[in-house]
């Protein structure tokens, strides 16, 4: 027998019967019983008040992706001798399994990932709102101003959900940015204006336009620097 | 065609006691009495003019028609880079360093028909001045234990037979004759073998796991996508014995159970591929790849997949996605690669260097292999010495050597007399090691335990005139372009350690920004989503750890005390010293000197761009760095 809580205020006891297939964790002290096969973040999302983990590159439609790094908690999978970090987005649920989602350390985390963030898009809205929640007041970095934060969900619900791919991640690192094929940034046929990359993006970094075709983020590298950067790599011994 | 064919089924070998007797039939042809000459064919050499060498030997040989008495090989890296060309003559092994094509014909004449040795081509100690004359006297030489490397200047890698003859695919029999698939992880189980990728994870515990993984598709691939700064061990590992790599895939595909292998490797190693592809090609004609691989009914097929060149890639997640046809990017391994890897199968994943052990250790054993090295780490590796070091080249070593041994008893030492500062280990995510643990033994665990890391093993030495903040710059900058840019930590974190460091080494940083540095090392290492994020601070980290002086230096006087970083340094020419002789004033590129000869110059600093041209052409220290 095992007692769940269903909500923050409600337990029930209860035995997993036969033949289903479901696991037992423990969160934030709580134990719960869920089915098996989902991760953290899907469990403990279902629990109504049990854990608090944000979230942004995450989304019920399509599949986890673990980019943004806000939704990490500490797990322990040896009854809670020693505990790491790992995304909740992505960490399948496992008997035993203790998970801690609010504590100090994890807070200090997310907040120095949302300095990240609000250094490089102060004006955004849900980043603002994380901000506040975490308290990082003004970031220690020179500030960007870009809207998109590259949590992959547009591109991610072309694909998965539209059976498209009419728009993709390009480039690396800080140079990584949502582009059509070929790295243009008008898009081509394949975009059928679905409007589905405008509606799962978190920060409204992609908008519909007038001509019923979203606009994507405005171009943050300049061309000429582009350009410079291939000449520097053309040239580097490397 | 038919004769193709024919000519194909003759060299097929149909099982272990054919193969057998092919080695025989290769070991009788061989005279022992014959002269061979080996030249080193790897990267290193032929950048230092090997193939023209090469070429000079096969006309020399042809015109004196010598082709009978003399046989003539190009090998892979010998690993003694710093002196290449290299040419070894055997059977005594008289050792030839530097050698031009204009000395070929020279060393025919002397050495090979006269049997005398050429002075002047010998390696000269610098320690005690004694000219060298056997390769295995030389002092770089003399203190390695080359158990997987040490083949690689014996055989030619574009030939299997040289493989075959030197026992090569002897223990493939073994496995494919007597060892069911447990026998084999067990046996690697016991020789404590770990992951040279850089990991450590223990090899066995892989294999076993995908080994119980149930599936009916298993993939076996070798991971050549080197990208380290100055590490070359597993580029010329693959192009001096490439059959010893594809035999303990060979014995891994077997033991999981896996019919299809790839071998990923960087596009920017020709030669790799190149010898990859031979080997891959002669392995299938000899019946040794492909179908019923010597009668035992195993099928294998390996593929070689050249990379894009992302760094990246070289972490196991990010190589299976850039294999898969997709975007080289990391994903979450919280589900092991063993267990669901490549298009969600069972991986089996190791590094060229760890494959290369695996015939080792099926042929000699488990006990043979687990008394080289210490407690937690077994055999041997492979380091690539590069940096301020005397003797650049590749090195093989026991796990548990110091690393005063590895720098100064086998590397020479630093050149020019200048002072040993540290050694960066690991690649860019390892770690700057200073002088007070030159003493620390080599492994895994004591390296970690100092900030840095295994790796790959690369070892970059330092000297006096390296400045540690510079150093941290340049790892952090080479890791900001290679980051791929999915999560959060690693793309803007690394961006930002990169824009603070810039900042202290124009001398415009802020006692702050130390703390900053060290809440961004912790934010990655937690929040990162692969090991490039997690362990990109490690470079900060260290220096921060047994450098901090220097930061402070740059941070509050401004200074920069190895006179590196160019915004915090001031060349000046001091007249009591300066003679006159106008070679500082003839190498600055801008014209800042000015002066007559004889008398002493004078440097303008508001068209001085601090290349330091002038401090390094003056004879007589009169140009001053503050």
């Amino acid at each position: 027998m095992a007692k769940v809580w269903i909500d923050s205020e409600t337990s029930i006891e209860v035995e997993a019967a036969d033949g289903v297939n479901a696991v037992s964790l423990t969160v934030d002290d709580k134990e719960i019983i869920v089915s098996a096969g989902q991760t953290i973040l899907e469990a403990v999302q279902r629990v109504d008040g049990i854990g608090n983990i944000p979230a942004l590159c995450n989304h019920p439609a399509v599949k986890p992706y673990g980019a943004c790094r806000i939704c990490t908690v500490e797990v322990s999978e040896d009854g809670g001798s020693k505990f790491k970090f790992v995304a909740s987005c992505l960490y399948p649920v496992k008997n035993g399994l203790i998970v801690k989602t609010n504590t100090e350390k994890i807070r200090k985390l997310r907040k120095g990932i949302i300095e990240l963030m609000l250094a490089r898009s102060p004006n955004v809205k849900r980043i603002q709102e994380l901000a506040e929640e975490y308290g990082v007041e003004e970031p220690r970095f020179v500030l960007g101003d870009q809207d998109c934060i590259l949590c992959g969900l547009c591109v991610r619900a072309c694909q998965e959900i539209m059976g498209k791919s009419a728009i993709s991640l390009v480039n690396r690192g800080i140079y990584r940015e949502v582009a059509a094929p070929f790295y243009a940034y008008e898009l081509t046929e394949e975009c059928i204006g679905c409007g589905d990359c405008a509606f799962v993006c978190p920060t409204g970094a992609i908008k519909m336009g007038d001509d019923g075709r979203p606009i994507l983020p405005k171009v943050k590298i300049p061309y000429g620097e582009i350009e410079a950067l291939m000449k520097k790599e053309a040239t580097s011994p490397s | 065609m038919v004769e193709q064919v024919r000519k194909l089924l003759e060299k097929r070998v149909e099982s272990v006691a054919e193969l057998e007797k092919l080695r025989q039939s290769i070991l009788d042809k061989k005279d022992s009495s014959r002269i061979c000459i080996s030249v080193c064919g790897g990267t290193a050499c032929r950048a230092s003019g090997s193939e023209a060498v090469v070429e000079a030997f096969v006309d020399e040989i042809e015109r004196r028609e010598l082709q009978v008495q003399v046989e003539m090989k190009e090998t892979g890296c010998h690993g003694f880079c710093e002196r290449g060309p290299l040419v070894v003559i055997e059977p005594k092994k008289i050792f030839y360093q530097q050698v031009k094509p204009e000395d070929v014909a020279e060393i025919i004449a002397e050495t090979v028909m006269g049997g005398k040795v050429i002075e002047r081509l010998l390696y000269v100690d610098p320690a005690s001045g004694e000219k060298i004359t056997y390769e295995s006297d030389v002092p770089f030489y003399k203190r390695q234990t080359r158990t997987i490397f040490g083949a690689n200047g014996e055989i030619d890698p574009t030939n299997i037979e040289d493989y075959i003859a030197s026992g090569g695919y002897s223990a493939l029999s073994k496995v494919l004759t007597g060892m069911k698939p447990q026998e084999v992880v067990d046996e690697i189980k016991k020789s404590g073998l770990r992951g040279r990728g850089g990991g450590g994870f223990p090899t066995g515990r892989k294999w076993q796991s995908c080994l119980d993984a149930k599936a009916d598709i298993k993939y076996t691939i070798c991971n050549a996508d080197e990208g380290d700064p100055g590490a070359y061990q597993d580029r010329s590992l693959l192009e001096g014995n490439p059959h010893s790599v594809l035999e303990g895939m060979i014995i891994g595909a077997f033991t999981i159970g896996s019919h299809q292998g790839y071998i990923y490797v960087r596009n920017e190693y020709p030669l790799a591929v190149e010898h990859a592809r031979i080997a891959i090609e002669q392995a299938t004609d000899y019946g040794l790849l492909g179908e019923n691989i010597l009668g035992s009914g195993f099928d294998l097929k390996v593929t070689i997949n050249k990379g894009g060149g992302a760094f990246v890639c070289g972490e196991s997640s990010a190589l299976m996605a850039s294999l898969e046809g997709k975007i080289g990017e990391p994903k979450a391994k919280y589900v092991h690669m063993s267990e669901k890897g490549l298009w969600d199968s069972p991986s089996l994943l190791n590094n060229v260097k760890t494959w290369a052990n695996i015939s080792l250790i099926i042929n000699k054993g488990a006990d043979w292999f687990s008394k080289i090295g210490t407690t937690g780490s077994k055999g041997t590796m492979i380091f690539s010495l590069v940096g301020n070091i005397n003797n650049t080249g590749l090195v093989e070593v026991p796990m548990g050597i110091t690393l005063r041994e590895m720098i100064f008893d086998i590397g020479g030492g630093i050149p020019n007399g200048k002072k040993f500062k540290a050694v960066q280990t690991g690649g860019p995510s390892g770690g700057c090691i200073p002088e007070q643990f030159l003493d620390t033994p080599v492994d895994f665990d004591e390296l970690t335990k100092l900030g840095s890391m295994m790796g790959s093993g690369g070892m970059i030495v330092m000297d006096e005139d390296t400045c540690m903040v510079d150093v941290a710059k340049y790892f952090v900058e080479f890791l900001k372009g290679e980051s791929c840019g999915k999560c959060t930590p690693c793309r803007e974190g690394i961006n930002r350690m990169s824009e603070i460091l810039s900042r202290i080494t124009q001398g415009k940083g802020k006692r702050e920004d130390l703390d900053t540095l060290e809440d961004l090392a912790g934010i990655l290492s937690a929040g990162a989503l692969c090991a490039l994020g997690q362990t990109a601070a490690n470079p900060v980290m260290s220096t921060l750890r047994y450098f901090r002086d220097e930061y402070l230096a740059h941070i509050e006087q401004k200074k920069c005390p190895a006179g590196v970083c160019r915004e915090l340094i001031r060349y000046s020419i001091d007249p009591d010293k300066c003679e006159g002789c106008l070679r500082c004033l003839r190498a600055c590129p801008t014209g800042a000197i000015t002066g007559e000869k004889r008398e002493p110059h004078i440097l303008n600093q508001g068209l001085c761009i601090k290349c330091g041209a002038c401090y390094d052409v003056c004879k007589f220290n009169a140009v001053i760095r503050q």
